[in-house]
C-alpha cells in the first residue's frame, strides 16, 4: 500500500489542500470508521439479546403454564402427566431421572476423567500428551445422537447379559454413555488446573523424596482442588443437560424412581417427546415444556455460575 | 505418624512399594485413556459392521420409505448441506466481528463485562434450550416457520460462543507490534482490523469455524423442538432456477430434516430392519464430523508450528 492510498485519496489524484476538503475527508472517515464500530458492537451485543430472548421465551409462556398450575403444584406433586386429561405436573418427577442418570454419568467421569488429567498432567511426555490430547477431542465431538444408538443398540444389550432383568430402556446403560461423553470435558478442565500448580511446589515435593504419585496426590491435586472442582461441576451441567442419549436409552415414560435400572424420562427427553408429538400452539401442554425448559436452565445456569467462579478462583491462587 | 522407618532394608522396601505404585499408576492412566479410545473405536466399527450392508450409492439418492430397505438419506443429507449454509453464513460474520469488536475495540465498562458475561454463560446453555428460544421467538413470534432459516438460525446462535472464543484467542497472539506499525503509517483502527488482524487470525478463526460448524452438524435436540420432521420425501425447492434472477430462496421457508434426526427417527423405531439404516446414516455422521475435527486439530497443528511473530 503506497502513501496516498494510506490518506485515503486513489493513487495519483490531487491530494486535498485545502482546509475545508482535508475537514470533510476527515469527517466522513471518522463517520466511516463509527459506523463500523457501531456494526462490530451490534454483533457481539447478539449474545445478550440472546439470553434475553432465551429467558424472555421460558418466562413468558411459564408465567402462563402457573396460572394453570400452581408453584406449589409442580414443585411437590409425584405424578407426571400432562397429556391426560387427570393431568398432573410433579416436576419431581422428571427431576428423579435427570438426577439419577447424572449420578451414574458422574461415577464413570470423574474417576476416568480426573485419572486422565493426572496421568496426562504429571505422567505422560509431551509426545503422548500431543497424542492423547486430540483423540480426546475427537471423543467429545462425536454427536450426541451417534451416542444414543451406542447406548440402546450396543451397551444395553451387553448389560442384558450382565443383568438379565434388566428392561431395554434403563437409565444406566444412558448414564454410562453420557459418563464417558463427558470424560473429555471433565479431564481436559482438570488438567488445565493441574497444569497451572507452579512447578516449584512440585520441585519442593521431588526434593522430599517424593515420588510422581505422592507428588500428584499429596501436592498437586490439593493444590488444583477448586479447578477439579469445578471440572466436575461444569460436568454435571453437561450431563443434566444432555438429551439424545436419554431420549433415545432411557425411555419416555416418567417414573419416579432413583433406580438405574429402570426406564424414566428426563427433563430434556420429555421436550423431545412433545416436540415430536403436534401440541397446539398455546396449550397448556405446549407451555409445559417451556416450564420444564425453565427449571433446566435453572439449573445449568446454577452450575455453570458455581462452575466458572471456581475456575476463576484457582487462576487468583498463585 | 505412628511408626518410622528405621533398617536400611525397610527403607529400601518402603521405596520400592512408592516406586511400584507409581508403575501401577501410569498401567491405570493408561487404562483410562484407552477405555476412552477404545469406547470411540467400538463405537465405530459397531455401527460401521451394522450399517455396512446399507452404505450403497443408492443410500444417498433415495428417500425415506416405510420399507427399511429401499430407505435412504437424500432428503436428511440435502437438509444437512442447507442448514448448514444458513448457519454458517450467519454464525461466521457475526462470531468474527463480536470478536474482533471485544478485542480490539471493546472499552473497559460494564457493557463489555455484561457482554463476556453473556457468552460465557451462553456456551453452558443446554442445546435443547435454544430449541425453546427458536420454537418460542422464530416460530411463532417472528413467524419464520417450522423451516430451513429457522433450523439455521438456531445453529448459527448455539455455535456463536464456539466462533467468538475461537476468534479472540486468534486475534490475542497476534503481538501489538503489528498494531502500532499500521497506525505509525496513518492506519485507521478499521484499515488495521481488515488488513492485518483479520488476515493474519484468518487460521485460528477457521479452526474455531470448523469446530462449530462439526457440532452444529450433530446436533439434534433443538431442531427436534423446533418441529423438524422426522418423514420427508421431497426436496427443498432448488436455488438455481430457469427464471430471471436464476436464484430463488423458497428454500428457506421450506420443511425439511437433516441427518441426525433421520438416524433418530430410525434408531427409534422398534423394526430392527431400520436400526441398520440408523446405523449407516450414525457411520456417515461420524465419519463427518470426525473429518472436520481432524481438519481443526491438523490447522491448529500447522498454525503452532509456522508462526513466530
Amino acid at each position: 500500500m503506497d502513501a496516498a492510498s494510506v490518506l485515503g485519496a486513489p493513487v495519483g489524484a490531487r491530494l486535498p489542500t485545502m482546509v475545508s476538503e482535508r475537514l470533510a475527508k476527515k469527517f466522513s472517515r471518522n463517520l466511516k470508521e463509527r459506523a463500523i464500530e457501531a456494526a462490530l458492537f451490534f454483533a457481539a451485543f447478539v449474545s445478550v439479546l440472546t439470553t434475553v430472548g432465551i429467558v424472555y421465551v421460558l418466562v413468558k409462556e411459564s408465567v402462563l403454564f402457573f396460572t394453570h398450575v400452581p408453584l406449589w403444584q409442580f414443585l411437590t406433586d409425584t405424578q407426571w402427566t400432562p397429556l391426560f386429561d387427570d393431568a398432573h405436573f410433579g416436576i419431581m418427577v422428571l427431576l428423579s431421572g435427570t438426577i439419577t442418570s447424572s449420578v451414574v454419568a458422574l461415577l464413570v467421569a470423574v474417576p476416568l476423567g480426573t485419572t486422565i488429567a493426572i496421568y496426562l498432567s504429571e505422567f505422560a511426555t509431551p509426545r503422548a500428551r500431543e497424542f492423547a490430547k486430540p483423540i480426546l477431542e475427537l471423543l467429545a465431538g462425536v454427536p450426541t445422537i451417534v451416542y444414543g444408538y451406542f447406548a440402546l443398540l450396543f451397551v444395553t444389550p451387553i448389560l442384558q447379559t450382565l443383568i438379565p432383568s434388566l428392561p431395554g430402556f434403563n437409565l444406566l446403560s444412558a448414564g454410562i454413555v453420557m459418563g464417558i461423553m463427558i470424560v473429555p470435558l471433565v479431564a481436559s478442565i482438570s488438567e488445565d488446573a493441574m497444569r497451572a500448580v507452579p512447578m516449584s511446589l512440585r520441585e519442593g515435593s521431588f526434593a522430599m523424596g517424593a515420588t510422581r504419585l505422592q507428588t500428584a496426590v499429596n501436592v498437586v491435586v490439593p493444590a488444583a482442588t477448586s479447578g477439579i472442582a469445578a471440572a466436575y461441576i461444569l460436568g454435571i451441567s453437561r450431563a443434566v443437560g444432555e438429551t439424545m442419549i436419554l431420549a433415545v436409552a432411557a425411555g419416555m415414560q416418567p417414573n419416579l424412581t432413583f433406580n438405574p435400572l429402570e426406564p424414566a424420562a428426563t427433563i430434556t427427553a420429555f421436550i423431545v417427546q412433545v416436540a415430536l408429538g403436534d401440541l397446539p400452539h398455546g396449550s397448556v401442554g405446549y407451555q409445559t415444556i417451556f416450564a420444564a425448559g425453565l427449571t433446566l436452565f435453572l439449573l445449568t445456569l446454577v452450575f455453570n455460575l458455581i462452575g466458572l467462579w471456581m475456575r476463576k478462583r484457582f487462576r487468583e491462587v498463585y | 505418624m505412628s511408626y518410622v522407618a528405621q533398617t536400611p532394608e525397610e527403607i529400601r522396601g518402603l521405596i520400592a512399594k512408592a516406586k511400584r505404585r507409581d508403575v501401577i499408576f501410569v498401567v491405570i492412566g493408561i487404562i483410562a485413556l484407552g477405555i476412552g479410545l477404545l469406547t470411540f473405536v467400538t463405537l465405530f466399527v459397531d455401527m460401521l459392521i451394522d450399517g455396512w450392508a446399507r452404505l450403497r450409492p443408492e443410500f444417498f439418492t433415495q428417500f425415506p420409505s416405510r420399507r427399511a430397505g429401499q430407505a435412504g438419506i437424500l432428503s436428511a443429507w440435502v437438509g444437512t448441506m442447507l442448514v448448514m449454509f444458513v448457519t454458517a453464513a450467519v454464525a461466521v460474520p457475526l462470531g468474527v466481528a463480536a470478536g474482533v469488536y471485544l478485542e480490539e475495540y471493546a472499552p473497559k465498562n460494564w457493557v463489555t463485562d455484561l457482554i463476556e458475561i453473556n457468552i460465557t454463560n451462553l456456551a453452558g446453555v443446554p442445546s435443547i434450550v435454544y430449541g425453546l428460544l427458536a420454537l418460542g421467538l422464530f416460530v411463532y413470534a417472528f413467524g419464520l416457520g417450522q423451516s430451513v432459516q429457522t433450523a439455521g438460525l438456531t445453529l448459527a446462535l448455539l455455535i456463536l460462543p464456539v466462533v467468538i472464543v475461537a476468534t479472540r484467542e486468534a486475534i490475542r497472539s497476534i503481538p501489538g507490534m503489528i498494531r502500532e506499525g499500521a497506525y505509525a503509517v496513518g492506519a485507521t483502527k478499521w484499515q488495521t482490523t481488515k488488513d492485518h488482524i483479520i488476515p493474519y487470525s484468518l487460521p485460528g478463526i477457521l479452526t474455531g469455524v470448523i469446530i462449530g460448524m462439526s457440532r452444529a452438524i450433530g446436533e439434534t435436540a433443538p431442531i427436534i423442538t423446533i418441529g423438524a420432521l422426522t418423514f420427508i420425501a421431497f426436496l427443498p425447492p432448488s436455488p438455481v432456477t430457469t427464471d430471471f434472477p436464476f436464484l430463488s430462496f423458497e428454500w428457506l421457508k421450506a420443511p425439511f430434516t437433516v441427518m441426525p434426526i433421520q438416524m433418530f427417527n430410525w434408531t427409534s423405531r422398534p423394526d430392527e430392519a431400520f436400526h441398520a439404516n440408523a446405523a449407516a446414516a450414525g457411520t456417515i455422521l461420524v465419519f463427518m464430523t470426525l473429518a472436520m475435527n481432524g481438519l481443526a486439530i491438523w490447522l491448529r497443528y500447522r498454525l503452532r508450528k509456522n508462526i513466530k511473530w
